[in-house]
Order: C-alpha cells, then structure tokens, then sequence
C-alpha cells in the first residue's frame, strides 16, 4: 500500500495549469494511492461476470480476451442504441469548460483528465475515431482516437476515479451527466472483466448474502443484538425488533454499513430507537439486508439483480410498504430507477404513516420512503419528545450527499429534522451545499484503503468547507445521511479537520429523544458525557 | 496551432468563393447549385441527427435535481430546478434554452493558501453566450425580410428594435454588434485560458467560430461599406425560394463570399458539436420530471435477469437461522 502523504504535500502538489502536451498524447501514469486494486477472479465468478482470473493493475498484462477491442466496440454500440443520454452526450458537448473546476478530483488533483470534459473525452475520442466518418478518416485532427491498450488502461483509471456524484451536470449547459458517461464506460470495462475488487467483492456479497459485508443472517441478528445491549446500557430501554417477521406493517431496509463500523452503528441504533419508541410494526430482512447497490457501479443489469430482493422481500413478508434508511447511492436507485426495474409494486400500498396519518403521495408507485421523510413528518406533527438540549453540546453542520441531492432532491428534510434536535446548526458555504454540494471523495465503490490518497485529494474541497464553518463557528459535529459518507468522512476529516466528528440525522434524533420508560441519561448513544441538561 | 489551421480553413473558403466568382466566373454554382445543396444537407441533416437521437429510448428517469423535491405537503418544493410536472419540466427547459439557466449557475474555483477553496462568481461565459446566441438568432429572423414578400410586421418590428439606437446610416442592427462581440468573446476565452485552450480541439472547436466570425464581418462589410444592392438580393432569394433561381446582376463578390461561408455553416452543422442546438431538447437530465416514486417509468427493453432467490439464501442459511430464531419458510 502506498505511502500516505502529508497534508502540506498534497496541497503544494496541486496544480491546475494544464501541461504543454496535448492529452491526447499524454500518457496515463498509475500512480499508487489512487487506484484500487483489481477484481478477483471470485467475485467476478459470483455474479457471472466475463474474464474472471487472477490480475493485478500494476502488470503490463491485464489478460484480456483476443477480441478485446471488438467486445468494446460492440458494447459501446449496443449502449448507444438503448440509451439516449449515451448517443446525446457524446453528440453535443462543444467543451466550454463551465465543468472543468467543478470536480472534486481535478480540484484535488489537478490532473486535467479529471475534468468532467476531458473524463467524458476519453470515452468520446473512441467514440469518435470508430463510430464517426470525419473521425475515422482525419483522426486526433478531429478528435478521434482507436481504442488502443493505452486508451482502455486510462479508462480504468480515470473512470474508477469518478464518484458519479453529477456535480458537473448541475452546471453544464446541456445537462451533460459525467455519471451516465462513467456508468456506461464501466459497464464497457466491466465486459473484459475489468472492475475493481471493491466493487466486484461487495456486489459478490449482496448477491449471495443479501448485503454487501457478506453478514450472514445469524450475524445480522448478532450485530443488532450488540446493538441492543448498547441500547439498554444508554437508556434503560430494551428494545426488541424482529427479523423476516411475515405480516408486519413495514419492511425496513438500510446500508448494511450501519450495522457493522461506527459512526453507522449509532445511526443504526438511533433507527432501533426511534421505531421502538413509535411502537411501528416493522421488520428487518436478512435477505434484502441492503440498501446501497454496488451493482450500480458495475452494470445496470447486476444493479437490478441485487435491487429486485427488496420488492422480492416485501412481497413474502407481506408488508404494506417500505421505509429506507440513510444512504446516498441506494436512494438514487430506488428515486430513479427502483420501479422501473423492478415495479410495478403493486403488491405494496401507498405509504402511510401510521403515527400521523399522512398519505405520501410522492412515493404512490414505489411505496417507498426514506426515514428523514418519515421523521420530519413526525416532527412536524409533535409526535416525538424531543429534548435538543442533549445535543448542545454539538456545534452541527450538514453534508448533502450527492445522490440524495442530485439525484432525488431532498434538500430541507434532514436540515427541519436537524434544525429541530440540534440548539446549533450552522451551513457551510452555498457553493458546496445543496446541489452545489460536493462528494466525500469516496462515493461509487471508491472508498477502498489502497487509494486512501484518491480519497484525501477528493474529498478536500468537502473538508475545506467543512473546515470553514469550524474556524467560524466551532462547528464539531458534520451530519450526513449516507452510509458511504459515514465510512468515508470520519478519516477524511481526521486528515483535514482535526476535531470534528460524522454522524447520522437519525443519531442525533435518537439521541435527543426522551423515550417512555428511560432511566436517566448521563451519556449519548456514543458513550459521552452529555452537558448538563435541563429536562 | 490549434487555432492555426481552422484559420487557414476560413481563409481557403474565403479565397475560394472569391476567386470561383473573380476569376472563374461560377456564379450559377456559388449563387445556385451550393446554396440548394447547403439547404438540402442542413435539413436532411439535421432532421437526421434528431430521428437518430430519438430512435435511442429514454430507459430510466434521470433529471439533475437542482433543487427540493416533492415530498411532504408543507416543504416548498422547486417547481422548475426540480420539476415534479410535465409543466414544470417544460418550465425548466424553457430556462435552459432560453436564459441558459445551468449556466448562469457557473462559478469559478480557486485554491488559495490557508488552504481554502474560493468558489467566485463567473457571469461571463453566461453573459457572452446568452449575448451572442441570441444576437444570432435575431440575425436570422432579421434576414428572412430577404425571403418574404411582403415582409411580415413582427419581422419588420424587430429589425426597428434591433436599430433602435439610430446610429449611423444605414442604422446599425445591436444584433450585429452582439454577434460579432459575444462571439470575439468566445473565441479569446478558448485561446487565452490554459484550461480552455487544453480541452479545445482544433477542428470541432476553432473552425465553428472562426466560420461565423467571418460570416460575420462578410455581412457587416456588406452593409454599411460595401453597399449591396438589397432590392436586387431580394430578386435573387426570391427566385430561389420559388425555384426560379436568377443570378443577382452586378452584386460585390462580398456577397457571393458570405452566402458561401453561410452555405459552408449549413453543411458542416449536422455533422459537427453545432448539433447541440437540437440536442439540448433531447437532454434527459434536463427534459424529465422528477416524479419517479409518483409514476411508473417503463424501460423498453428490461429484461429479466438472473437472481439470487430468497428459496436459494434460505437454503444455505436455513440451519444458521433457525439457530438464532429467525423466522424460515421450511422446517
């Protein structure tokens, strides 16, 4: 694994001046620290990939079929057909730049093909050089490239150094969505068998196990039953939830993320606490055990085979509708493509809370509903005893996370939610939040450790924001509601922003929560010292 | 360099039109049979490219949400950055298309010692492209004077906006000036920012705006120095337009290079980036409501797919689960 630079380093190194050779003649240089190691030959066999074997990036050799290149073209024309972004994108871009800087990885890297334009050019020269006549004929003169062996290899790098978080597509004239681009480009790679084994083992996981840690259904159960000690040792409460309990009134579903490493287990418990205490007649699944899709990041077809168990599992159990839980990538699939896989649902019945009685009619056809949605309402109709005094403490901050952002647009849910436990919010900057927000730097199966400096270079704009509002505020607390967010941001903000913690909106609400029944509280879900609180 | 040869390409046109009419005499060719040819490619062309575009279906929702969407009764939602209607979403195009709404939204970023990111605002791009698109198009609804008889009034009223400052004699058209300084604009920017100049190509990119510059300045030249003889032009586009084509007697060769330069516009249009007039419509990020939970969106082409059934998962785990107590199918 390669050596972690230091801060100091990473700044001076950036530099956003472009160099003097035309990139098309540039050659990709992998550097260690901002790749991720390349899929085994298991994980890719799980799930019926092409070419599994054994390979590593570094190799000269990457062992790909005779055919390679015409595996490529053939992909790439068959996805012209069946997609209109794909056709469009490639179509109409006149590279006015307006994306350029609005990477998260180019402002961290400086690396010109980290420019949206230029990431979507690398797919585009090809597209150009074997799909388009003026192409073929004056070739680099009109931007048309052959797929060489140089021009797949830098497509691996670059297109597993997108995060798909659809920044630049929020400034693009067009509407250009570099996302789609990398989408398309890696289910093209994902043909030879070239994924990343951060991808390909998770997706391995979800589709035989049900989630993407590979916990087996006694695990599950294990892992909340630690939970659930934890709990009582807090509150007082004992909480008992069941699992893959038939007839229940709600199928819950959430990245199986928060189950396993903190900060998302106090997310994970602040769910246990909060379903407790409403008295909701909801169930976990071991089966459908995740909401984040890692086959998102490999193909379409595999994202629809891993998401097709949640309607598969609310159809068995019985349930009457679904709720979901904080997760950036799975709320993008279920906003944008969840019915349209695997619907119609109408098995399921339009999402009403049983607590207060409201109807959602966003979500008539997937019947489904993210927890913030749900916990707003709560609120907003008094039924939940909140005491934000214990987060006083907390000087909180909140992080959009992309896909719920640009994908979905839930934007004031989790601020009124925070707004309401929390006695101090504060927003970072309008340039990174909303819309504008900007990736952990570990979004789409990128948050491996081998690329850890990927990671830092991506994320700092997101830690510079965050760095603001602690210099002028004191903030030390940055929520979020995004599974990879609460992995990926906790190193993140040690490296940059020493002091400030990441949490959940669902803890924070759990924390404030005076549950029936409590004993005393002296501590948060976390084991720390609550501030002297008036009741 | 990369501005070099496209230059060379505007200047070869240029001396091609000037000297198949001076020396060569070809008038029927560049003041008949390329304008119809230019005519006939631009149209089949372009409906071309959009039949191809729309023959690649729309399988999935996926509009950039720019703004709240549509949830609970009581949170605003952005009827336009995230249209939850059709309305809304044609609502939201006609920002796009019109305002150039994305782009307004542009800032530019620095890294600075400390460290921090500044995030400026960055209106100019915007401003110059709304400037010389628009400038553009009144152009052309100005010049269809030339190609009805009688001209319409709305055509009349905007070429009088269009010189309402009554400056100079013949008046001086804004949308010229617009034209020409918008696109000046772009043309800089593409050389002189480091970051411009590396994502530019040579081709696709220079040779578009060197083109109308020269088209530009050839009808600029042509009304207010050279003075061209407008009753006679109209003759001639007249005839065209009724397929009794009649060559414009005693014309400057300024106008047979401009129609040329136009003629060489409408050819290159549907084959280059010029297309994205069209595609812009066709923009699925752009042209969808956001009202996937709400409606059912159908993919044309789903297609079952292999799964890990919940028989198969119980299966393996049966004995593990009971052990725990979790509820299974088959004893």
């Amino acid at each position: 694994m390669a050596k972690e630079p230091k801060p100091q380093e990473i700044i001076s190194q950036i530099n956003y001046k472009p160099p003097q050779k035309s990139w098309m003649n540039l050659p990709v240089e992998r550097k260690e620290g901002m790749f991720c190691y390349g899929a085994k030959e298991k994980s890719l066999q799980t799930v019926d990939f092409p070419n599994p074997r054994t390979w590593s990036v570094l190799d000269e050799d990457w062992k790909l079929p005779h055919n390679w290149q015409e595996i490529v073209l053939e992909g790439m024309a068959e996805r012209l057909k069946k997609y209109r972004s794909f056709k469009i994108f490639m179509d109409i871009c006149v590279r006015c730049g307006a994306c350029a800087d609005k990477c998260h990885y180019f402002l961290g890297t400086g690396d010109p093909k980290n420019m949206p334009v230029l990431r979507a050019e690398l797919l585009r020269s090809v597209y150009r050089g074997n799909f388009k006549n003026i192409g073929k004929v004056l070739g680099k003169l009109a931007g048309g490239r052959k797929l060489t062996l140089d021009v797949l290899k830098e497509w691996w790098y670059y297109f597993y150094q997108c995060s798909e978080c659809r920044r630049c597509s929020v400034f693009c004239p067009y509407g250009i969505d570099t996302a789609e681009i990398t989408m398309i480009a890696r289910e093209l790679l994902n043909l030879l068998g070239l994924n990343i084994e951060w991808i390909a083992g998770p997706a391995a996981n979800c589709y035989m196990k049900g989630n993407h840690l590979g916990l087996e259904p006694h695990t599950i159960k294990n892992s909340i039953d630690f939970l659930l000690d934890e709990i009582e040792e807090k509150t007082g409460v004992r909480v008992s939830p069941t699992f893959n309990r038939k007839g229940a009134e709600i199928l819950f579903v959430t990245p199986s993320g928060d189950l396993f490493a903190d900060p998302g287990t106090y997310t994970c418990m602040g769910y246990l606490i909060l379903f407790h205490e409403l008295g909701l007649d909801y169930t976990w699944s071991t089966y459908a055990s995740e909401g984040g899709n890692f086959g998102f990041f490999t193909s379409m077809e595999l994202a629809k085979r891993l998401n097709t168990k949640i309607y598969a599992e609310a159809k068995r159990l019985g349930v009457k509708w679904i709720i979901g839980g904080e997760c950036g990538h799975m709320w993008r699939v279920i906003n944008q493509y969840m019915d349209t896989w695997n619907g119609p649902a109408d098995f399921l019945e339009v999402p009403i809370s049983p607590i207060t009685g409201t109807k959602f009619e966003n979500a008539k056809s997937t019947k489904m509903i993210h927890i913030s949605e749900f916990t707003a309402d709560l609120i907003k109709h008094g039924k939940l005893n909140l005491n934000p005094k214990r987060n006083d403490h907390l000087k909180v901050t909140f992080h959009d996370s992309c896909n719920v952002a640009r994908g979905m647009g839930m934007f004031e849910e989790p601020r009124y939610i925070i707004k309401n436990v929390c006695p101090h919010f504060y927003e970072m900057p309008e340039d990174t939040i909303r819309e504008k927000t900007f990736c952990c730097g570990s979004g789409s199966g990128l948050n491996a450790s081998e690329n850890m400096e990927l990671r830092l270079r991506g994320g700092l704009p997101r830690a510079m924001a965050v760095k603001y509002v602690q210099e002028q505020y004191g903030v030390n607390m940055l929520a979020c509601i995004c599974a990879i967010d609460r992995a990926a941001l906790p190193p993140l903000m040690n490296y940059w922003v020493p002091g400030v913690d990441v949490t959940g909106v669902t803890e924070l609400v759990a924390n404030a929560l005076v549950m029936k029944g409590e004993k005393e509280r002296t501590t948060n879900l976390r084991g720390e010292e609550l501030p002297n609180i008036a009741k | 360099m990369k501005v070099l040869l496209p230059l060379l390409a505007v200047i070869i046109l240029v001396l091609l039109a000037y000297l198949g009419i001076e020396t060569a005499n070809l008038h029927l060719l560049f003041g008949v049979i390329i304008p119809y040819l230019a005519i006939f490619i631009f149209i089949v062309g372009v409906l071309w490219r959009i039949v191809r575009w729309a023959q690649s279906p729309v399988p999935f929702r996926i509009p950039t949400t720019c703004g709240q969407q549509k949830s609970l009764p009581w949170i605003k939602s952005a009827c336009f950055e995230n249209p939850a209607t059709g309305i809304g979403a044609i609502g939201r195009m006609v920002l796009e298309i019109l305002l150039f709404r994305s782009l307004f939204r542009n800032t530019q970023t620095q890294l600075k010692q400390g460290p921090y990111f500044l995030h400026l605002e960055e209106k100019l791009l915007w401003l110059a492209a709304l400037i010389f698109h628009w400038s553009f198009f009144i152009v052309v609804i100005r010049h269809c004077r030339l190609f009805i008889e009688p001209v319409p009034s709305c055509i009349s009223l905007i070429c009088r906006l269009d010189g309402f400052m009554e400056i100079g004699s013949p008046v001086v058209f804004l949308s010229g000036v617009g034209l020409l300084a918008g696109i000046s604009f772009l043309l800089l920017r593409r050389i002189l920012s480091p970051k411009v100049y590396y994502i530019s190509l040579p081709i696709a990119d220079y040779f578009p705006l060197l083109l109308i510059i020269a088209i530009a300045i050839s009808g600029i030249l042509m009304r207010y120095f050279v003075k061209v003889d407008v009753v006679s032009l109209k003759a001639y586009t007249l005839g065209l337009l009724r397929f009794q084509p009649v060559i414009p007697a005693d014309v400057n060769v300024i106008f047979y290079i401009h129609l040329f330069l136009v003629c060489i516009l409408l050819i290159y249009f549907p084959f280059s980036k010029l297309v994205h007039m069209g595609g812009i419509f066709l923009s699925p990020t752009r042209n969808l409501a956001n009202n996937n939970r709400m409606k059912r969106h159908i993919n044309p082409w789903n297609y079952p797919v292999k799964v890990h059934t919940y028989e198969e998962y119980e299966e393996h785990y049966r004995e593990r689960m009971k052990q725990v107590g979790i509820p299974v199918e088959k004893d």
